[in-house]
């Protein structure tokens, strides 16, 4: 007998029983996987990943220590040279990568997941109430992402938890929007009317039919959440608002070595081509995963 | 059709409205005290007591709501923290600086990105159509500050010198005579605005040309340029009014970064100036004036789909 592991929660039920018998998450990464996109967005990703999750295992001198001049030309010792205090900027850039994506994860889990949640819910109990909110939530709509972020660190600070809480809330309304809308779509379909019919319990209808079926719409949302939030938390460190210094970090290092673009740039140029090397390569992912995402949901109309 | 317009106006007030008690309650009613934050940790009690008289915070946080708004209401945005001169009156040669700079880049962004949606429509699934949807997924990914640094790098410092790195504009000159200043953070703009309303303007352009009456036409024989150009584009009109709209609102948040990597004398500077030296009355204002710009934007852009859609227009 075919032996496949079957997660109950990720089954697209009633209606496809012609399926292939596969989860659909299984089914769409199979189906991203073969894209050249996917696979070039996928190598990038995970190369910044890995410089920046094991880099401060690698890197041959301590990030705040004072090693050579100020901007010392790249030497035998010294790869990419030194930065504007004399600090080593190759072990300066290893180590700081981590900050970014420590604070840019987790800041996307959370405003995708309370996006997710609040949109489904949205999309499952139509109200007045639900609408009513939507319209609330366009208010934080209108300020852009680095305005809402900066209005509240203006009061309490640069604080790690703040940054992770501010970015995460500037995704939560365009979060919820794109997946009520997704998740809209399917609860309209007959095999959800039908589950509701049968009396099948809301919980079971939104974990078992509502949900596997916005699980692409989900990954691309985290994708491209990710890639703002990269971008949000550099720029708040370029700006002097993120991690404060001796620290290293990208954004920081950019704003402190930019002087000395025209005779040393590489303290500027190595966290600024990391940062997009990181940034299109998640993009990458997400268009590919879109793209399938579009394909699946045309042969289900059609089905 | 009237009341479709006042419905709109209304829920755009009710959006300001929100918006204000936003800003508000992020600045003034947060737990962390902003006589507290302004001060520093070194200040003294009498110190805290007086500059919470003399913001207002002792009195209910209601009240100090209603004063504000009816200040602003009148025109009056309070005094800046640090100079002590009236926000408006501080802020009002940042903001003719960044108009310049949001025109300058609307005026680019916006017929190129309609002109690279409506062309990759048209040459949809061809060689045209696929590099230029990968450029513009470059494009969109990459962060403001990385397109401006790097634009920096290319065209300013290590590669070529061609353009000022920072744009050092004199306030006394006009500002005509200054554009090689305006160069690359015009251009950092155009590249960062320019994807998202491209994309949207293919796709809406792409609906127009799957619809019925163009394969009719088609079918009739009429010359592809014509179905283009006389049918097809006339129904992208409102799209492209939301196009122009999004680029708009767009800038309006760009702004702040991009200037900031060009040291440009606008009023994104001014906001990370004031955020630094927590000058509250300034957060304030320019936050609600980044806001009510995106709402009165929106609304603006509504209203005018609403007059050139003849099934919205003609509704009772």
């Amino acid at each position: 007998m075919h032996t496949e592991t079957q997660k109950p929660g990720l089954i697209v039920s009633a209606g496809h029983s012609d399926a292939e018998p596969r989860s659909a998450l299984a089914r769409l990464l199979l189906e991203a996987a073969r894209l050249r996109r996917f696979q070039i967005g996928m190598a990038l990703t995970l190369l910044i990943l890995g410089l920046a999750l094991l880099g401060p295992l690698a890197a041959p001198s301590s990030p705040t220590a004072f090693v050579a001049t100020p901007f010392a030309m790249p030497s035998l010792s010294f790869p990419f040279g030194a930065d504007y205090l004399g600090r080593d900027v190759w072990s300066r850039f290893l180590c700081g990568g981590l900050s970014l994506l420590l604070i840019s994860m987790p800041a996307t889990l959370i405003g995708v997941g309370l996006g997710m949640a609040a949109g489904i819910t949205a999309a499952m109990f139509k109200s007045s109430w639900t609408e009513a909110g939507m319209r609330l939530l366009d208010v934080l709509l209108a300020f852009p992402q680095v305005v809402l972020a900066l209005l509240f660190v203006t009061i309490l600070g640069p604080r790690p938890w703040l940054l992770i809480g501010v970015v995460a809330l500037a995704h939560f309304p365009q979060s919820t929007r794109v997946l009520k809308g997704a998740a809209s779509d399917i609860v309209e379909r007959d095999f959800v009317k039908a589950a509701q019919v049968i009396g099948m319990p809301q919980s079971r209808i939104l974990f078992d039919e509502v949900l596997p079926n916005v699980s692409g719409q989900l990954l691309v949302e985290l994708g491209l959440r990710f890639t703002y939030s990269i971008g949000i938390i550099a720029a708040l460190g370029f700006l002097g608002f993120g991690r404060q210094p001796p620290n290293p970090d990208w954004g920081l290092m950019i704003s402190e070595n930019k002087v000395a673009l025209l005779f040393q740039p590489w303290g500027t140029l190595l966290p600024v081509i990391a940062i997009a090397v990181l940034t299109v390569g998640v993009n990458l992912v997400a268009d590919a995963l879109g793209r399938v995402t579009a394909r699946i949901s045309a042969r289900m109309e059609q089905a | 059709m009237l009341r479709l317009i006042a419905w709109r106006i209304a829920i755009g007030c009710v959006t300001l409205l929100a918006l204000s008690v936003l800003v508000f309650g992020v600045t003034q009613a947060l737990p962390g005290d902003a006589a507290v934050q302004i001060l520093g940790p070194h200040a003294t009690t009498e110190q805290i007591v007086a500059l919470r008289r003399s913001l207002g915070l002792d009195r209910p946080v209601a009240l100090q709501y209603v004063a504000w708004l009816t200040g602003i209401l009148h025109g009056d945005f309070g005094h800046s923290l640090t100079g002590g001169e009236s926000v408006a009156t501080l802020l009002a040669p940042h903001l003719f600086a960044t108009m310049a700079l949001m025109l300058f880049s609307a005026a680019i962004a916006i017929p190129v990105a309609l002109l690279l949606g409506v062309w990759s429509a048209v040459k949809r699934d061809q060689a045209f159509d696929h590099s230029c949807s990968s450029l513009l997924l470059i494009c969109a990914s990459l962060p403001e500050f990385v397109i401006g640094i790097g634009l920096v790098a290319l065209f300013a410092t290590t590669l070529l010198r061609l353009f000022p790195p920072v744009s050092l504009l004199s306030p006394d000159d006009p500002i005509l005579d200054q554009l090689r200043y305006l160069a690359l953070p015009v251009a950092t703009l155009v590249i960062t605005s320019t994807p998202y309303v491209a994309r949207m303007m293919r796709a809406s352009m792409i609906e127009v040309l799957d619809s019925p009456y163009i394969a009719m036409a088609r079918l009739n024989g009429i010359d592809e340029r014509r179905i283009v150009f006389d049918y097809a584009l006339r129904n992208a009109i409102p799209a492209s009014i939301q196009v122009i709209a999004l680029t708009l609102t767009y800038l309006a948040g760009g702004i702040v970064v991009v200037e900031a990597v060009f040291a440009y004398p606008g009023i994104g500077t001014a906001f990370i100036d004031a955020v630094r030296y927590r000058d509250l009355p300034t957060v304030q204002f320019l936050s609600v004036a980044i806001g009510s710009f995106y709402v009165l934007t929106n609304l603006l852009a509504d209203i005018a789909v609403i007059l050139c859609t003849p099934k919205l227009r003609n509704r009772v």
